[in-house]
């Protein structure tokens, strides 16, 4: 049993602190990935539980141990880097032996577990190769067999996609979501790429300035996002936020005149007069006749569009609410231009309300 | 067309001048080398001889002299290339050592006055070698290591420390931290990391550094004139001046020395230069 535990866990650089004391409890199995901006610190903290940074305060356990003052090599772990950190001098099979070689395993049992990682990720036709004779996609690949070959309690991956092209990390992204499902280890990720944290995690803790701002599934994410930061960083397009004021307990007046009623969610919640930020995703404001048909409340909308992404079975389309661009969705796409004026369906249920000071979700 | 042409003309032109520019420059590096090896080999006459006689003749009497006995102009080579051997190859290892240590620090820790101890070193580098002669030759002679291998070792190590530090750091600064942080969590400690991850990936560095430095032993006059009094611990570019007496100057000899000196030298560097092309492929790293 592997879980992961941080309490209270703090990173200090001189005077500057990194990482605020942040609680994390990670189940065994489970598939954790940190997101958020760069310099967010969860590369710090992935580090912090390799052991490759010190840890300034707090207390990390894995299975149940404390491992704050322990070196890398006895926290049973394995770690996958950006640049891949493969030893440059060694072939493709040196490199997945090596960890067992320092741990002075005999040569049949090396053999053994290297062959099994290896057929665990393909990588069978370029044993002998070194590093500097592979391309990326294959790079990364032995830089997993790497990490399985030893059997860690836990694995780090630390933004392992970002040196590859795009293709080739949809590719891996699924690689790695298999490897998951095969080992069965509990796996941390950290990654700044939300869509990379949508599709991998079993859950996601997304961080802010040193802080984590949300935990939680990655639907849960999706469609309760805490404050406006998780809101806008999570799903694609972001969410549109639209200036607002309550006017009466059941009614918001946005900017541009526009009023719209409090959502559901929100009623009850809000107090006359709050600034507030109204939000809702792109999927909720469809063109009419290329919209999801559903039941719910609704507002039409005369919009002008002014500008198209078209994506093949969707496509983007910004348009402008009050004042504030705001992107739409339209399913079955057929060619737009800009400047077109299209009717719209808004689905007020779906909608979100923000106080406008705090960046807090309003809802009951 | 015309414009085409003119430009191929001047490309032409252009790799012309440059061809030529390069072979002027080697032609100033070689020629006094490829001088000493053909004047090792012919009689002082034609050595001496005013306008100089490109076709040479061959003979071996400088070289047989020199082994020769100490009446017929012979002098002790053997010694002095045993001394020179040691000398060199002693204050290398220990240079290549204290270097790399100290390299690896300053490319992988922080610590307190860094910069300072960085420039500190490079400063004592810029500092010029006879200028140390005299203080060096007064107190080796209090301690009493004037004219020994351990007095000239020390001064070489001194001498390609700063040196050796300065370039092994930045191969180190080279190496992505990451190989040992990788290292480290396959199992390894500090230590095995080091020569087990960084140390065969910056080899190659290494192997420069300690070449440079072997040459500088192993060419170095200045201070050897000084620290070095009898056969026991003078080095060949010493020995050298065995061949000047109070009129004349044996030239023949002198050269036939030289070549036995410039021989080895050539020799390492042949069996290293493959090391010396640096940068053993960082594929490991990056995309």
């Amino acid at each position: 049993m592997t879980e992961v535990t941080l309490s209270k866990v703090v990173k200090n650089y001189g005077k500057h602190r990194a990482v605020h004391g942040i609680d994390l409890d990670i189940q065994d199995g489970e598939f954790v990935v940190l997101v958020g901006p760069s310099g967010c610190g969860k590369s710090t903290t992935l580090r912090m539980i390799a052991g490759l940074e010190d840890i300034s305060g707090g207390e990390i356990a894995i299975g149940g141990r404390v491992v704050n003052d322990l070196p890398p090599r006895d926290r049973n772990i394995s770690m996958v880097f950006q640049n891949y950190a493969l030893y440059p001098h060694m072939t493709v099979r040196e490199n997945l032996g090596f960890s067992l070689k320092i741990a002075k395993k005999d040569e049949a049992e090396i053999a053994k577990a290297v062959d099994e990682a290896a057929g665990i990720l393909g990588l069978a036709e370029l044993m002998d190769r070194k590093p500097a004779a592979l391309s990326g996609g294959q790079r990364q690949r032995v830089a997993m067999g790497r990490a399985i070959v030893r059997h860690p309690d836990v694995f780090l991956f630390d933004e392992p996609l970002s040196n590859l092209d795009a293709k080739l990390r949809t590719q891996m992204r699924v690689e790695i979501k298999k490897l998951h499902q095969k080992v069965g280890n509990t796996i941390i990720y950290v990654t700044h790429d939300q869509i990379e944290a949508m599709t991998l995690a079993d859950r996601i803790v997304l961080m802010q300035d040193g802080y984590i701002v949300q935990v939680g599934t990655p639907l849960e994410l999706f469609n309760a996002p805490v404050n406006t930061f998780v809101a806008t960083f999570i799903g694609s397009p972001p969410m549109n936020l639209i200036d607002g004021v309550v006017s009466d307990s059941n009614t918001i007046q946005l900017a541009g005149g526009l009023s719209v009623p409090v959502p559901a969610n929100a009623q009850g919640h809000v107090h006359i007069g709050q600034q507030v930020k109204f939000g809702f995703r792109a999927d909720n404001l469809m063109p009419i006749g290329h919209a999801v048909e559903e039941e719910g409340e609704r507002a039409d909308l005369d919009l002008t569009v002014t500008l198209t992404e078209p994506l093949g079975t969707e496509t983007i389309l910004f348009t402008d609410i009050a004042g504030t661009e705001v992107q739409g969705k339209m399913l079955n796409p057929r060619p737009v231009r800009p400047g077109e004026v299209l009717k719209f369906r808004l689905m007020l249920d779906k909608c979100h309300v923000f106080d406008a000071t705090s960046t807090d979700a309003v809802r009951g | 067309m015309d414009r085409n042409q003119s430009y191929r003309n001047h490309k032409r032109l252009m790799k012309a001048l440059h061809l030529s520019g390069l072979f002027i420059v080697m032609a100033i590096i070689c020629i006094p080398g490829l001088w000493i090896v053909l004047n090792s080999f012919r009689p002082t006459v034609e050595i001496m001889a005013k306008p100089p006689v490109w076709i040479p003749s061959f003979t071996l009497d400088h070289y047989r002299a020199m082994f020769g006995g100490a009446g017929e102009g012979g002098v002790p080579v053997f010694s002095y290339f045993r001394n020179s051997l040691i000398v060199s190859v002693v204050s290398t290892l220990i240079a290549i050592l204290i270097g790399m240590s100290g390299g690896y620090a300053f490319a992988r820790y922080k610590f307190k006055g860094k910069n300072g101890y960085f420039v500190g070193l490079m400063l004592f580098r810029a500092v010029p070698g006879v200028a140390l002669s005299l203080p060096l030759f007064i107190v080796f002679a209090r301690v009493g290591i004037i004219d020994t291998h351990i007095g000239l070792i020390l001064a070489y190590v001194a001498m390609n420390v700063p040196f050796t530090v300065w370039l092994t750091d930045g191969f180190f600064r080279q190496i992505p931290k990451e190989l040992h942080e990788a290292a480290e969590i396959d199992g390894c400690t500090r230590w095995q990391a080091f020569w087990q991850v960084e140390f065969p990936v910056a080899k190659s560095g290494v192997a420069s550094a300690a070449i440079f430095a072997f040459l500088t032993s192993w060419n170095e006059f200045a201070l050897a004139s000084q620290l070095t009094r009898s056969v026991g611990s003078k080095t060949m570019p010493v020995g050298l001046l065995d061949f000047t007496a109070e009129f004349t100057i044996n030239w023949g000899g002198m050269c036939a020395l030289a070549v036995l000196m410039i021989v080895p030298a050539l020799i390492l560097t042949f069996l290293v230069q493959k090391h010396l092309i640096a940068g053993l492929t960082f594929g490991g790293v990056k995309g």
